[in-house]
């Protein structure tokens, strides 16, 4: 016992121990808790307990049907369709605006990128939901973003692809909604983009660029797939919290961008049905484990491959 | 008949700084030529402009009839092997060397034919699907050159080819080499710092510094009769004494500088009373313990230090001026009786040929 304290009682576990605690408190716990919640019967106010002791007899009543339900009404599967369809838009058009950005960023002489790199983060130094809220303004009517789209007519190539609901009108939108969160997490595509191809070694474009790549084509065979892991990293960063986004489809989006955060929450708070909401809520962090599970084996593939 | 490449005048400025600095120089077909010089001497800088990186400021680079000095790199029939290869990581072995036939819109089966010629050509046909990673630096080298090959250039441009082996490897490759660029025939212009790689490898050798040529030569005329001051002093070891000259007669002339007089055995471009340098190779001086008859070419010295290097041994004397003296010798026995050691008093001489005369 003494042999075994001596081995594994040091600073090192205690420092790699500290955050583990922190997880395994803070976020496997209440995992557990939802878990039990989702699987049980709902009192008048509150979740009944599991076990039960009645009459000489020890009983667990598991529910499952809650899990059963979600199936069987198709307003879930939609909400879930939408938020994987909302942050999948995101994702994609952060990569989009971001990785220029990041690559410019990285190609900048080296005295500028400090600064360039402090304006990406500045918006953080303003409270979030203020920035989205100034986006209400910004798109209603007479906003001056708003102005600028309808004077240019492109809302009338919006409302042709069907992201917003009439030309002219851009709030409460798939437009606005896509555009809140694109805005929002933008810094978190081009943070690791950055990170990413400001480390490439320029000397394989020059190598590219001898063996008869035009600067074109040696982006897409060699910049490309050099910064695959900057472009996973982000997009994680990007999808993830999008998909349980709640405040900006709250204060952006309109009744046609219905998103799962919205109806956990309408679950909880309007319907007081705790089970229904903590399952809606378990399958939503399933639906998130898949694609982080890929991209943690995807990221121990290419450690693996630098070996 | 007009060079295979020819550089005319070439100059490159960086914020009025001048790199390299108006150079001019002619390079046959099938010629391997090294560009040696000090890290800062402007070789990559010649060398880059030639692969079409860096624009000249001014000059012109002719290979073969076509004016190359303002044609981007990827149009260059120039390929280049890169100071520490920079192979594609994310690129198999054979993607790697197919890379610039892919650019090239050359066909599958081409490709393919083209590949497994280059991997034969470097040995490493077993290794098409590895990473490079995944190689040894030896190996790693062998699919950069079979890479720069691949595209069949006119000419191929090496930096630092063996920069990144060690010593014994070194040795190893540099023959292998030149066997492979020997059998491919290409033209082949190379930039190193390292003299001895210079030496084995090239046919001729230009010695560079601060952006200008002080030599072009084979690498035997650089070493034996180096044309000024630095380039004796840059190519191997050598003794540099000052002196005047005191007699100037067309079959020799004598050198009288601080510790002896220099008779040397043929006639130099100079007056009496002019000051030069004397350069004298460590390896062609010769110790004795007694006098030697001549009266020239001869000093006295005490050893002050030895360093062995297994096949030769160098010992520094020094001589009455207090100036040190170099002499290396061969160990061509393993135990001699009367082995020179520190302190003992030794006679130095060389040959009435051993010198070259610097005025410069």
């Amino acid at each position: 016992m003494k042999n075994w304290l001596d081995r594994y009682w040091n600073g090192r576990s205690a420092v790699i121990g500290a955050p583990y605690l922190w997880l395994l408190v803070f976020f496997l716990l209440p995992f557990l808790i939802l878990i039990k919640y989702s699987v049980s019967e709902m009192d008048a106010v509150r979740p009944k307990d599991l076990l039960h002791f009645k009459d000489g007899l020890l009983q667990l009543t598991i529910k499952l049907s809650n899990y059963v339900f979600i199936t069987q009404d198709d307003l879930y599967f939609k909400t879930y369709l939408a938020s994987l369809k909302y942050a999948a838009a995101t994702t994609f058009f952060c990569l989009l605006i971001g990785y220029p950005f990041a690559y410019f960023m990285a190609r900048a002489r080296s005295t500028v990128q400090p600064a360039l790199l402090m304006l990406v983060m500045l918006p953080f130094w303003t409270s979030f939901l203020l920035r989205v809220y100034a986006w209400k303004g910004l798109l209603s009517t007479n906003g001056w973003v708003a102005d600028l789209i309808i004077g240019s007519g492109l809302d009338q190539v919006l409302a042709a692809l069907g992201v917003i609901t009439a030309p002219g009108k851009l709030m409460n939108t798939p437009f606005s909604l896509v555009l809140g969160m694109t805005y929002t997490y933008l810094p978190f595509m081009i943070l690791p983009l950055y990170g990413n191809l400001s480390k490439m070694d320029l000397r394989l474009l020059e190598a590219a660029q001898d063996l008869g790549a035009t600067p074109w084509t040696a982006f897409w065979t060699v910049t490309v797939p050099l910064s695959k892991a900057g472009i996973i990293a982000g997009s994680m960063l990007v999808f993830i919290p999008c998909v349980g986004e709640y405040v900006i489809p709250e204060l952006l989006g309109g009744p046609e961008t219905l998103m799962t955060g919205r109806v956990m929450w309408d679950e909880l708070f309007s319907n007081n049905d705790w089970p229904l909401a903590s399952t809606l809520a378990v399958v939503m962090i399933l639906l998130i484990i898949v694609p982080l599970a890929l991209f943690n084996k995807y990221q121990a593939e290419s450690q693996e491959r630098r070996k | 008949m007009q060079a295979f490449l020819k550089i005319e005048g070439l100059t490159k400025e960086f914020d009025g700084y001048k790199a390299v600095n108006n150079v001019s120089l002619d390079i046959e077909k099938g010629e391997i030529f090294a560009l040696l010089g000090s890290s800062g001497c402007g070789k990559s800088t010649l060398l880059r402009m030639l692969a079409g990186f860096e624009e000249p400021t001014s000059g012109r680079i002719v290979l073969d009839g076509q004016d190359l000095a303002h044609v981007p790199p990827y149009k260059c029939p120039i390929n280049m092997m890169f100071q520490s290869y920079a192979l594609f990581p994310h690129l198999t072995v054979w993607d790697n060397i197919a890379f610039g036939l892919k650019r090239e819109g050359m066909p599958a089966d081409g490709i393919d034919e083209r590949v497994n010629a280059m991997l034969k050509l470097v040995q490493l046909e077993k290794f098409a699907k590895r990473k490079p990673h995944q190689l040894s630096g030896g190996q790693q080298q062998r699919v950069a050159l079979a890479r720069s090959l691949a595209k069949r250039p006119q000419l191929l441009l090496l930096d630092e080819p063996l920069g990144a082996l060690d010593k014994k490897l070194r040795e190893e490759t540099q023959i292998e080499l030149v066997n492979i660029i020997e059998k491919v025939g290409v033209t082949c212009v190379m930039v190193t710092h390292d003299q001895e790689e210079a030496m084995t490898i090239a046919s001729r050798i230009a010695v560079m510094s601060e952006g200008r040529f002080l030599q072009v030569g084979k690498p035997s005329e650089i070493y034996e009769t180096p044309a000024t001051r630095f380039v004796a002093d840059f190519i191997g070891n050598v003794n540099l004494m000052d002196g005047t000259v005191t007699s100037d007669l067309p079959d020799h002339v004598v050198i009288d500088s601080a510790d002896c007089k220099h008779y040397v055995g043929h006639g130099i471009t100079g007056t009496e009373g002019m000051a030069v340098t004397v350069a004298l190779r460590p390896e062609k001086i010769h110790l004795a313990r007694q006098k030697p008859a001549d009266d020239f070419n001869t000093t006295q010295g005490t050893i002050k230090e030895m360093s062995y290097f297994g096949s030769f041994t160098i010992y520094q004397l020094e001589l009455p001026s207090g100036a040190r003296l170099k002499v290396s010798l061969s160990n061509t026995q393993r135990h001699r009786d009367d082995e020179f050691t520190w302190g003992d008093a030794v006679w130095a001489h060389w040959s009435r040929s051993a010198h070259v005369v610097l005025t410069r």
